[in-house]
Parts: C-alpha cells; structure tokens; sequence
C-alpha cells in the first residue's frame, strides 16, 4: 500500500471555485473545433449563419472573461478520490459546495437553482446544492470533474426501461426519437449521451458519463463505435439543423456507454446536451 | 444573408411584412421576461389592473441574464425556451404584444394567436448569450427585482439579431426548415 497523502479540503473548495468560472467562460476547444468544422459541411445558409455567431461567441466569452451562455447551469460534479488519500480539514462535500457558492459569486455567474420544486421554487441565491458523484479509486490522487449543465437540453433528456426483446433497433430508435422530440429545445446543434444497461439510476449516470468525451473521439471497442457511428447519422438526417432552423447539423457527436444489466431487462437514458459544453477536469 | 432592419414598438404593417426564415435585426426596446414574471404579467391583466410596461406594439424576449460584470450594461443574455411561456402568451398577445424573442417550439395555441392578433416570434441563437450582450446597450429594471435574473427589465438594442420562425401568416421556420433538409438513411 502507498503512503497516505493529505489533502486539506481548502484545496477542493479552491480548485471548484477556479472550474466553475473557467468552465462557464472557456468552451472546450474540442467543442470549438467542432463547431468551425461544421461550418464546413453544414448545407443551410441559416446553420452557417448559427455556427458562426456560435463561434463568435466562445471567442466573446474567453476574451471579455464573461459566460459563453447565460445559463450557467446546475454544477454537477465527479470526485475520484484515491484510496491513500486522506481528507483533512474539514466535509468534503462540504467543501464542494462552498466552491460551487465562491464561484458562482465571484463569477458572475447565474444562480439556477431552486429549492422546494414542487412548490415554493425558491431560488437558493448561491446555485447549491452541487450534485456530487464520488468514487473511490486506487492512487493517492483527487480528480475533480465539473460539467456546469443547463436547463434547456437537460429538460429534453429520457429514461426507458425497454423490453430486452427489442433490442438495438429499439434503443436506437428511442435515441432518435429523443432528438427528434427535442427539436429546436436544447439548442442544437446537441451532443448526445447515451446509457445502456445497469439499473434506473445507473443507466443515467452512463449516459451523463458518457458525456465527458471529447468530441471527434472514437470509442476504443469498435462495436460500440459502430452504434455512435449508426445513431449520429441517423439523427443528422432529421433536418432538425443548427437552432432547429433546419440543417444537417443537428448533433456534433453521439456517445455510449453501456454495463450489465438484468436478465429481464434493458434500461436505456439519453442525456441530451447542448453545443454550450462545459466541463473541465483538474487533479490534485 | 441580408438582415431586415425593424424597430420596435412593432407596427401591424411591419409584423405582416415579415417572413418565416427572414433574418431581422432589431432596434429599440425590448421587454426582458421569464416564467415568474409572465405568471405576474396575466395574474395583473385578468384582475383588471395596469402592467408595468406599455404592451402595445412591445417585443418581448424570454431571458434571464447572468449577472453583469462591474462596468458592463448587462451578463450573457441569450434565449430561454420560449414552451413555458405558451400558457401566458396568447393573452398578452390579446393585450398588444407584437412580438416574441425566445428559442424553441410553440404550441398551436400560440401559432393561432399570432394569426388572429398578427404577432411574430423570433428565435436568437441560443446560446449566444456573450455575442447578444454586445447588442444591449441599455438594461432597466422596470419591475419585481426581488425575482433576480426573473425580473423585467427594459432593454435597449441596436442591430439585434434574430429569425423569424413562426410569422402571423401561418409560416413557421421550424417546419418547413427541417422538412428542407430531412432525408431518409
Ligand atoms: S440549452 Fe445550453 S446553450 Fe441553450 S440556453 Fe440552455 S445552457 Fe444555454
């Protein structure tokens, strides 16, 4: 076993604090790339115009150091917490949240969240709670993943307890129908993830996981690459277009993760993004 | 493509000159407002009582900015989904409203408002809330505060960017611009 290393929880709050502005402010330059080479191959006068201004945006945002959208998002986060670490100074979730309060201030950034739902809807003015996904892993290491997720592409997402007998023509057409529902809601062009397999709340998590690719990239088993492969074409052939205005760009990427599931079942969730993915890694 | 040059207050004259896939750019004043204040605005005129704005010929533009920096008019400022203002929107449309400013589909309801009471929605790119901002150059909060990013604000634009999706003659982008480019795979 290695030594045990400590990590003083101040470090979390700080290292938070710092990916909640720099997230919202920096589209990831996979996302970017994407999106200029989109204006390559999109076919609608209208989707150029759209990809262009989205463009313009991200270079707006990271110049002037303001939000690439206004929708500044619920913080969910991934903790990877190594097993030789050892946390001290205080509650780590705790500590998360207080870097989701800091950096939602000091950054001027929008506070989305709201307590008592079904009710009051109050607004809890600091956009916490954080949602905080732990594991632990081997290694002396604290990796922080935060994706600042909005509301508009969230609210088009599903979940499907399917019947195992329909198999993928079932899953993929669900996918499909997803997107085609959504139209012009979660302001495409989307990136969509998808989770197979598991149980209800896992298969969530798979599809939110799956999100956290690069776009452009290939999954490493080549069956499942072929599924991203089949479902991206699919749903670029809706039409639906760059804002829904019509265009062959209706998504930048479709990921897949997939686990075990239940003999009598197959769970299925499509988490729909927006082209205003954000999301950042850092390590401790 | 060549973009219409409007100002608001609209005119009916000017809202059924334009066009389903028209691009426009506004000037003038717009009315910034969210699910909370729409449910303020009709809660007002169903009790007989005044709105805090003048609803004739008025653009308003679904929106909740983020915070604005020290110095600048206003934060991001880009278009909420316009669906969970459908509920309010015919009414204030019977009321004057000429406009809309929003992203995403509308109901029937809504569509056969702005035919019967000759409105227009718009669609801003959503997501393009830090390039909208460069065209605010005015931000007055005119009513409710206490909502926050939901409260109104009189926002003043110049060369605002936006598409006509669903015009009052029955025209709808969203439509006919998918319909253009589906295909069969
Ligand atoms: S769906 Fe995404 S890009 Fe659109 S308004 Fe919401 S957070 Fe912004």
């Amino acid at each position: 076993m290695g030594a045990i290393r400590e990590v003083d929880v101040a470090e979390v709050t700080a290292a938070v604090k710092d990916l909640c502005i720099t997230t919202n402010y920096d589209l990831p330059a996979d996302v970017y790339d994407a999106l200029k080479a989109a204006q390559e191959t999109e076919e609608s006068p209208v989707g150029r115009e759209v990809l262009a201004q989205l463009v313009e945006n991200a270079d707006i945002a990271a110049a002037d150091r303001v939000p690439i959208c206004q929708d500044t998002g619920f913080a969910v986060i991934f903790a990877e917490v190594g097993q030789d670490v050892h946390l001290t100074g205080g509650d780590f979730e705790a500590a998360i949240h207080e870097g989701v309060r800091r950096g939602y201030g000091d950054g001027y950034l929008r506070k989305s969240v709201a307590e008592e739902p079904a009710h009051a809807r109050r607004n809890t003015t600091d956009n916490t709670p954080a949602i905080i996904h732990t594991s632990i892993v081997p290694g002396d290491k604290v990796t922080l993943t935060l994706m600042a997720k909005g509301g508009g592409a969230e609210n088009m997402s599903s979940l499907s307890m399917l019947k195992p007998s329909q198999g993928w023509a079932g899953i993929a057409d669900a996918v499909v129908d997803t997107v085609s529902r959504a139209g012009s809601n979660p302001c495409p062009p989307v990136i969509i993830g998808v989770g197979i397999g598991g149980t209800i709340e896992m298969v969530t998590l798979l599809a939110k996981k799956a999100l956290l690719r690069d776009v452009g990239s290939t999954h490493p088993d080549p069956r499942i690459a072929a599924m991203e492969d089949e479902l991206l074409e699919r749903v670029n052939a809706l039409g639906i277009g760059p804002q829904g205005l019509g265009g062959r760009t209706t998504a930048l990427d479709v990921f897949i993760e997939e686990m075990p599931c239940h003999i009598a079942s197959m769970p299925m969730a499509v988490n729909v993004q927006c082209h205003a993915q954000r999301h950042k890694t850092v390590t401790l | 493509m060549a973009a219409k040059k409007i100002t608001t207050p609209l005119t009916d004259d000017v809202v059924r000159s334009l066009r389903a896939g028209d691009a426009v750019e506004i000037t003038g004043a717009l009315y910034q407002a969210r699910d909370a204040a729409h449910k303020r605005l009709v809660a007002l005129i169903e009790a007989g009582e005044e709105v805090p704005f003048d609803l004739q010929g008025a653009v308003v533009y679904y929106m909740g900015p983020s915070p604005a920096k020290p110095g600048n008019v206003i934060g991001s400022a880009g278009p909420t989904t316009s669906g969970r203002m459908d509920a309010y929107a015919p009414l204030l449309m019977r009321h004057g409203l000429k406009g809309m400013i929003g992203k995403g589909l509308r109901t029937a309801e809504v569509k056969q408002a702005m035919r019967d009471e000759v409105a227009v929605y718009f669609a801003a790119t959503g997501g393009a809330g830090a390039l909208l901002a460069r065209r605010i150059v005015g931000n007055e909060v005119i009513a409710y505060p206490e909502l926050g990013a939901e409260a109104v604000a009189r926002l003043e634009v110049v060369d605002f960017p936006a598409i006509v999706v669903n015009d009052c003659h029955g025209g709808d982008l969203y439509e006919e611009g998918r319909g253009a480019y589906a295909r069969d795979v």
